[in-house]
């Protein structure tokens, strides 16, 4: 007699294996959403077991805290200074963790080779992709939750004044904007061979697009031609990410944009994430994993 | 009354181009057809290189043919359903070290959309199964690797599935480790579940197996009953036939 006991226990469950059987559109949306999150799932449990994480998100936490309790000579103009720096470290932070834990979600599936059990598992590679993106996006959003809370708070009590409007709107275009950011870096890391290429070439273009973006036009008109074309067509072609800095809005006390610019805001970072990521699938479901 | 076959492979090539210049084509699989009968246990043989592992990507989605087509359940590979009701043990153990047992189980029960319930009840019995238990909420880089190459094989048999691919499952374990792995293997066979594995320890093939197929440079050299293989190659073991097959030249 075995000590593990009858096998029959666990080999009773043929009633609840669905059989095989092509799906339908719905069914088939049901399970593109069940492994996306699923493998969301992970990429969130991964994130929050990683002590590197910890470190700059403790770190930031604590430097705004402290820089946002500091009083300097009780002068307005330097509390506006202060919520300036510390928004400037919240951007620096949230771009840092959103590109270096997007760039090495898929090359690390690879190298440790923990794809090959998930593909070999009724998953698709475009349901990798979309999982990976969907986890990295919405651990980045709880992180700047709470930077953003923190910050309120800090702000608040210094500026006796509560903007959660333009805070609000502040968080979300930053959020859609870090949306554009790990969708371009998980391209990146199926187009590049090793995250840190990556993670250098995706930071520079983003920072460049961030400093250069609307100046691109400006700089095209005293080109000449076929470069004046060839960099009209850059500016119109790359995301402009430097539209989702607004944080002028929070610093200053400005109140609120128009709510419908916002809305046109977040769905224009919704198109350039599903273009990204779209060209994502395409390229992952053409690159040999072997 | 014929049986469907479970797994068919027909007229199979897979071709990779080589890397360096001027190198051409490397030919991984060169027309392989077979198939495998429901509650059979098929040892899939032959020398590193041979194309055994190139059979299993295809079968399993990762590597594309070039030519011909692998079914299971009749459903073409090339789609991601047909892999709904196999199971898939690597020859390396390779799971997320970040997580635990129960937690990776749970995780590939998510995937084939289990209830809460069941998949309880599975994670459970399967755990018990392979004798690990005592370290479900173990992050699995704590376990040795017997116990990694079990939870291996509790994530493969997850879903309940009808076909077992099993690639090299006793590599590099120890003894018991070995043993403990071609037990589980056993019974899942005698409970009716289909298997389909490569080895390179004939004598497990050989007292497992049903049919083999030993497979050289890309194609089908023999395959088979092993007694009838035995039979036919004049030969006491199927260690002597692979031998004789791969045309291996003893030293004197």
């Amino acid at each position: 007699m075995n000590a593990i006991g009858p096998l029959k226990t666990i080999i009773d469950f043929r009633r609840d294996i669905a059989p095989i059987r092509y799906i339908g559109k719905s069914s088939a949306a049901a399970r593109v959403l069940n492994n996306v999150s699923a493998i969301a799932g992970v990429v969130i449990k991964e994130l929050y077991r990683r002590k590197d994480f910890y470190v700059l998100f403790v770190l930031t936490a604590v430097i705004t805290l402290v820089m946002g309790s500091a009083t300097f000579f009780n002068e307005a103009k330097i509390v506006r200074y202060v919520k300036e720096l510390c928004l400037l470290l919240i951007w620096i932070s949230s771009l840092v963790i959103a590109i270096t834990t997007a760039a090495r979600q898929i090359p690390f599936e690879r190298e440790n080779r923990t794809l090959f059990p998930l593909l070999a598992k009724p998953v698709t590679r475009g349901e990798v992709v979309l999982g990976k993106f969907w986890g990295c996006w919405l651990a980045i959003g709880l992180t700047l939750l709470v930077f953003y809370l923190f910050f309120v708070i800090v702000g608040a009590t210094r500026d006796s004044e509560w903007s959660l409007g333009a805070s609000f709107q502040a968080l979300t275009l930053h959020w859609f904007m870090l949306g554009i950011v790990i969708a371009l870096t998980v391209l990146g890391s199926l187009v590049f061979a090793a995250p840190s290429s990556n993670n250098t070439i995706t930071f520079t273009v983003i920072v460049g697009i961030l400093f250069l973006g609307r100046h691109l036009n400006k700089v095209a008109l005293r080109l000449d031609e076929p470069l004046q074309t060839l960099l009209y067509s850059v500016y119109y072609l790359i995301p402009h990410v430097e539209l989702y800095d607004v944080r002028d809005l929070v610093i200053h006390n400005w109140g609120t944009i128009s709510w419908v610019v916002w809305l046109g805001a977040l769905a224009y970072a919704a198109v350039y994430s599903a273009l990204f990521l779209f060209a994502a699938c395409q390229v992952f479901k053409r690159k040999a994993i072997n | 009354m014929t049986l469907e076959p479970i797994l068919r492979i027909e007229n199979l090539q897979v071709e990779y181009r080589s890397r360096e210049m001027g190198q051409g084509t490397n030919h991984a699989l060169k027309g392989l057809s077979l198939s495998v009968l429901p509650g059979e246990a098929f040892g899939f043989l032959g020398p590193n290189g041979a194309g055994k592992t190139t059979t299993m990507n295809v079968l399993l989605g990762f590597v594309a043919p070039t030519a011909g087509d692998a079914f299971l359940f009749g459903v073409n590979v090339r789609e991601p359903i047909a892999r709904q009701r196999i199971g898939y043990l690597p020859e390396l153990t390779y799971y997320y070290k970040f997580l635990s047992a129960e937690e990776l189980l749970r995780f590939y029960a998510k995937i084939f959309r289990l209830s809460r319930a069941v998949a309880d009840e599975r994670i459970n019995s399967i755990l018990k199964l392979v004798d690990l238990e005592h370290a479900r909420k173990r992050p699995i880089r704590t376990y040795s690797k017997g116990m990694q190459q079990r939870v291996g094989l509790a994530q493969a048999l997850i879903n309940n599935p009808d076909l077992l691919i099993l690639d090299e499952p006793t590599s590099g374990l120890d003894p018991i480790g070995r043993m403990k792995v071609r037990e589980i293997i056993q019974r899942l066979k005698n409970e009716g579940k289909t298997v389909f594995f490569s080895s390179h320890e004939l004598g497990e093939v050989e007292t497992v197996c049903d049919r083999v197929a030993i497979l050289m440079d890309g194609q089908l050299k023999a395959e088979g009953p092993v007694n009838q293989l035995v039979q036919t190659y004049q030969c006491s073991t199927l260690e002597q036939v692979f031998l004789k097959i791969i045309d291996y030249k003893l030293a004197a």
